[in-house]
């Protein structure tokens, strides 16, 4: 079985079982403050993580190009408080014109 | 199920369709990582949380193996668990339909069911849900459009595929950036990332900010 295969049944089988896991513990098990606040900060961590590998990095290397264009452009759109499809439109776009054209 | 009341069922349709159609962007970013249409396929269908999915193939897809993606996957996983916890009480369900509810426990079906609070149990019930299903229908539909489109394409960089990945997360983090707090942390956690990445082995640098998050969360509890 290859990488992409593992990945996705290991990445399923656990989301389920944290899905199901906070249908059974006891409420107060889970509402120490940190435990909640520590909950609220790891997605932001690990989503701006794979924000800055996903545009500025392939393989082992720091790579500068069109992505970077096209994460400028979904700053932007999320400036001005684009919706969410905006925002990938406009990156993708704007990422497309400058890998065609330059 | 007892009758829908209408501004509940109104409200867990609009949030239904509009996350759903994000779907989209996820099937096309799973085939430009080099997933399988029947493999995006079935993360939206059997992990069903966007985040997790577009994290295991975004680490996979960045050459990280199938335990770094896995993992970071399952960091984002576990407020889904701490969603539980809120819902159970609400929905007190057993056997089967709860089995299903846990399935359906994400971002929206707990955010709508809370946000009905106002008009009662039957209408936190039903917000859940309706919304958990109808993201489950679209997020699915839309995740195969997403993945055969990505898969008649081609090259991903000439259609911006690659940029609509990072643009996607960009996306899902922007909203929760709501202190001084959350900002660093997102600045100090990108800029990790970037310059472990020519040193730790692939989906390290991803994995190791829960780290920062952590310490960022014991600093502010102080």
């Amino acid at each position: 079985m290859d990488t992409l295969w593992i990945g996705v049944i290991g990445t399923s089988l656990i989301a389920y079982a944290l899905k199901l896991s906070g249908h059974s513990v006891p409420e107060k098990f889970l509402s120490h403050p940190l435990i909640k606040r520590i909950n609220l900060l790891i997605p932001i961590a690990l989503l701006s993580a794979l924000v800055a590998v996903q545009s500025v990095t392939t393989k082992n290397s720091i790579v500068i190009d069109h992505r970077l264009v096209g994460l400028g452009a979904a700053i932007l759109a999320l400036i001005f408080k684009a919706p969410f499809p905006i925002v990938v439109l406009s990156a993708a776009i704007t990422s497309a014109a400058f890998y065609n054209f330059f | 199920m007892s009758r829908v009341s209408s501004p509940t069922f109104r409200d867990s349709l609009s949030v239904s369709f509009t996350v759903g159609a994000y779907g989209v962007a996820f099937g096309a970013a799973a085939v430009a990582n080099g997933f399988s249409v029947l493999q995006s396929c079935l993360l939206s269908l059997l992990t069903f949380s966007g985040a997790s999915q577009f994290a295991v193939i975004g680490v996979i897809g960045a050459g990280g193996g199938a335990i770094s993606g896995i993992t970071t996957a399952s960091l984002l996983g576990i407020r889904n668990g701490l969603y539980g916890v809120l819902m159970a009480p609400i929905l007190k369900v057993r056997g089967l339909k709860r089995l299903v509810a846990a399935h359906i426990t994400i971002d929206e079906s707990t955010g709508v069911s809370l946000s009905q609070e106002p008009r009662g149990i039957n209408a936190m019930r039903e917000g859940f849900w309706l919304t958990g299903f109808g993201v489950f229908i679209f997020w699915n539909l839309f995740t195969l459009a997403g993945a055969l489109g990505a898969e008649a394409m081609g090259d991903p960089s000439a259609w911006g595929l690659d940029a609509a990945v990072p643009a996607a997360f960009l996306g899902l983090v922007w909203p929760r950036l709501k202190n001084a707090t959350d900002k660093t942390l997102a600045l100090v956690a990108a800029t990790f990332a970037i310059v472990t990445t020519p040193f730790l082995p692939a989906g390290l640098p991803i994995i190791g900010t829960a780290v920062l998050a952590i310490i960022a969360g014991l600093r502010s509890a102080k």
